[in-house]
């Protein structure tokens, strides 16, 4: 792909009726940037729209619904190890398995993937180990590299902080001729930050091959959407950098497959980036260490309770004779055996190793950096420390 | 052999680096077409188009940011920020990510890149266009901090940042940028970062510094041994991150007494630590406090006023004799 870096012709831009723009130059009325229909393909009663189905097989259909289910079966059995005192501070998902399932459900190996920290489920289906993330959240610094032949990132806890080293993956994909792309997701407490704008815009101009995620959960621990954003979506903010955006229902697993497949076409066809808005909502916890009570009406998490995105997905299940309700719950015993065998391998493999935190700073360690460790492991030496 | 300004010998160690790897590219602000704002990537965006020699938009912490994923990804970007004053805008992804992404994969992920940036004062520039805050890099492991003085080390030391399999910040004194020429021979030279160079061996008293102020720190040097028969040590640090602490302290050790000079703020800045590796290894070879003449803690001033911020030869001559005098 060659591009010039030569001067745009704003004299062309300024010849009247060469714009598209409906807007006086004069006006300064507020731009009302009006409402974006949120693309939906299975509704809650677990209807299909047939114009956007993405037309899974059944088999498909019960591998994303088990991949759904295993996601949750995670969540529970995270908070559980959490309240027992076996797992750190970690940020729950409940409700919110279609984003994190559908988001990458098509990604190939070579394809890369940069989540933001409540994005296990998601991590799970690109097949990180589950022990490897219990391992993640309880403080061990070997749950956070991606596992060997998985291209994924690991998150930064920082918000938004690792979307600018997604869309330079993409970058380097373009200049690379790959027909790869990368997914990162992050929230929309995320999008406040300006770092996700510069990313915006970055990707746009290089027509990098990125697919960003907006999961617009409605809440950034105890701050609403209203007090986050003055638009009524999140979806226009790529507009207004150029890029295609999609709004979606982030609670319809076929809905988000829709999207991505959209998404992704154009990014390997070197069309470069689009923005993706999955509107759903934040049913659990923040982290941990979080109690929505203070700040939220728990009312309002009612009909969101109704919209949950695997009941909907059983519902189509149901209709098309795919799974009857003994199965189902079944597929959540065994998906909640699955977790509890994976707890037990990071049972097994969790060992702190302190005589190793030095030890992955530097590819070439520096002289006094040397001189530090020897100096911390004296001290657990005569601390008896192995 | 040929004599190059230090921005030549830049542009020299680039052009190298993109001749031998098409794994390493340029990114920036201006420094495609335009060769940047002080010319350091003259010539390379018609040697190596637009995708190897980017010009990006206005906005630092994007460059770094995405600079971290094209090294996530096995390209080895070089990235010009204009000034180091604007670095602050990066901070964000300098620290997340740049620094702390090969120790959070635990090595899966190396960061294989440098961020080149003029700074310092001295070039009557307006505000944020002279600080020194190298002491910030310097404090946030996982980075590496080089800072050449002179055109031929800072060819030779760019290839050395560039080949790192860690990230450098690679900081550049402006003021030295076109101040004068030297020797930089056509075949490639490379040095060892980390390694202080010692440019004038003496044994009365060791004087450091490092940057611009090995300019001043020169002239003072002749001046002592010229006016005064002072047999002066002047060693150049050339990387602040590694420090190289043994030839500071063996050269200390020689001479009992020591002065350093540099142009960023006193509180915590470099001088700050050398006193402190010099007192924890060899406290007792001293025979006189150890002297520091930096920037003092105040913004750097506008520039009607800056000649007197920054130390010059006599005020490195002053802080020496008064060192010596000291019993």
């Amino acid at each position: 792909m060659s591009m010039t870096a030569g001067p745009r012709d704003l004299a062309a831009d300024t010849q009247s009726g060469t714009t598209n723009c409906s807007h006086d130059c004069m006006d300064t009325k507020p731009i009302d940037l009006g409402d974006i229909e949120v693309l939906q393909v299975l509704d809650e009663q677990g209807n299909v729209n047939p114009t956007r189905d993405p037309g899974l097989s059944d088999e498909e259909l019960l591998s994303v619904h088990r991949a759904m289910v295993l996601s949750r079966a995670f969540d529970a059995r995270m908070l559980t190890m959490q309240r027992q005192g076996e797992m750190g501070t970690f940020a729950p998902n409940l409700g919110q398995e279609a984003c994190m399932i559908g988001q990458v459900w098509d990604l190939t190996k070579q394809d890369w993937f940069s989540p933001s920290y409540r994005s296990f489920g998601a991590q799970i289906q690109r097949g990180w180990p589950m022990e490897r993330l219990f391992l993640l959240w309880s403080g061990y610094h070997e749950g956070f590299p991606p596992p060997e032949g998985i291209n994924d990132m690991p998150f930064s806890i920082v918000i938004g902080s690792h979307v600018l080293p997604a869309v330079g993956i993409a970058m380097g994909m373009r200049r690379r001729h790959q027909q790869d792309c990368v997914v990162v997701n992050f929230g929309d407490g995320a999008m406040s930050q300006g770092a996700v704008s510069e990313a915006l815009n970055f990707a746009m101009v290089d027509k990098a091959p990125v697919i960003f995620v907006c999961e617009n959960n409605g809440w950034a621990i105890s701050t609403p959407t209203q007090l986050q954003y003055a638009t009524t979506h999140l979806a226009g903010r790529g507009i207004g950098f150029g890029m295609p955006s999609i709004r979606v229902d982030g609670n319809d697993i076929l809905g988000m497959i829709a999207a991505m497949r959209e998404a992704t076409a154009r990014a390997r066809n070197g069309e470069g980036p689009t923005l993706i808005e999955a509107v759903t909502y934040r049913l659990s916890l923040h982290t941990t260490a979080d109690d929505p009570k203070v700040y939220r009406d728990e009312a309002e998490t009612e009909p969101w309770q109704q919209r949950c995105p695997i009941a909907r997905l059983e519902r189509l299940l149901e209709q098309r004779d795919l799974l009857k309700k003994e199965a189902a719950e079944a597929i959540r015993s065994e998906c909640d055996a699955l977790v509890l065998e994976a707890r037990e391998r990071f049972r097994n493999i969790a060992k702190a190793r302190p005589r190793e935190v030095f030890d992955h700073l530097y590819r070439t360690t520096p002289s006094e950096i040397e001189d530090q460790r020897a100096e911390y492991l004296r001290r657990l030496d005569r601390k008896g420390v192995d | 052999m040929p004599q190059r300004t230090m921005v030549e010998a830049l542009n020299l160690a680039l052009d190298e680096a993109m001749a031998a790897d098409d794994s390493v590219l340029v990114m920036g602000q201006d420094v495609g077409i335009n060769g940047g704002v002080f010319r350091v990537t003259k010539g390379l965006h018609e040697r190596y188009g637009h995708d190897r020699v980017m010009d990006t938009p206005l906005a630092e912490c994007g460059i770094i940011g995405t600079a971290v994923g094209m090294s996530v990804y096995g390209l080895k970007p070089v990235v010009e920020i204009q000034f180091s004053g604007f670095t602050m805008q990066a901070f964000d992804q300098i620290e997340q990510n740049m620094a702390r992404l090969h120790n959070r994969t635990m090595g899966r992920f190396p960061m294989r890149m440098v961020l080149r940036t003029p700074f310092g004062g001295g070039i009557r520039a307006v505000e944020h266009h002279s600080e020194s805050r190298e002491t910030y890099w310097a404090h946030t492991p996982g980075l590496k901090v080089v800072i050449p003085s002179g055109p031929r080390n800072a060819r030779a030391l760019l290839a050395a940042a560039i080949e790192d399999p860690d990230p450098v910040i690679f900081y550049e004194p402006k003021a030295v940028y076109r101040a004068f020429r030297e020797d930089v021979p056509d075949e490639r030279e490379i040095m060892s970062i980390g390694v202080a160079d010692i440019v004038r061996p003496g044994n009365d008293l060791t004087l450091v510094s490092y940057g611009a102020m090995m300019r001043p720190a020169r002239e003072a040097v002749e001046d002592l041994a010229d006016e005064h028969s002072v047999d002066v040590e002047l060693i150049d640090l050339l990387s602040v991150s590694p420090m190289d602490t043994k030839t500071l302290c063996d050269s200390v050790s020689k001479t009992g007494r020591c002065v350093i000079v540099h142009e960023g703020h006193r509180t915590c800045g470099i001088a700050s630590e050398i006193i402190a590796r010099i007192n924890e290894h060899a406290f007792e070879y001293l025979e006189a406090p150890i002297r520091r003449l930096t920037g003092y803690d105040i913004p750097f001033p506008y520039f009607q006023t800056e000649q007197h911020f920054l130390p010059d030869a006599d005020d490195i001559v002053e802080a020496v004799r008064e060192t010596l005098a000291w019993e």
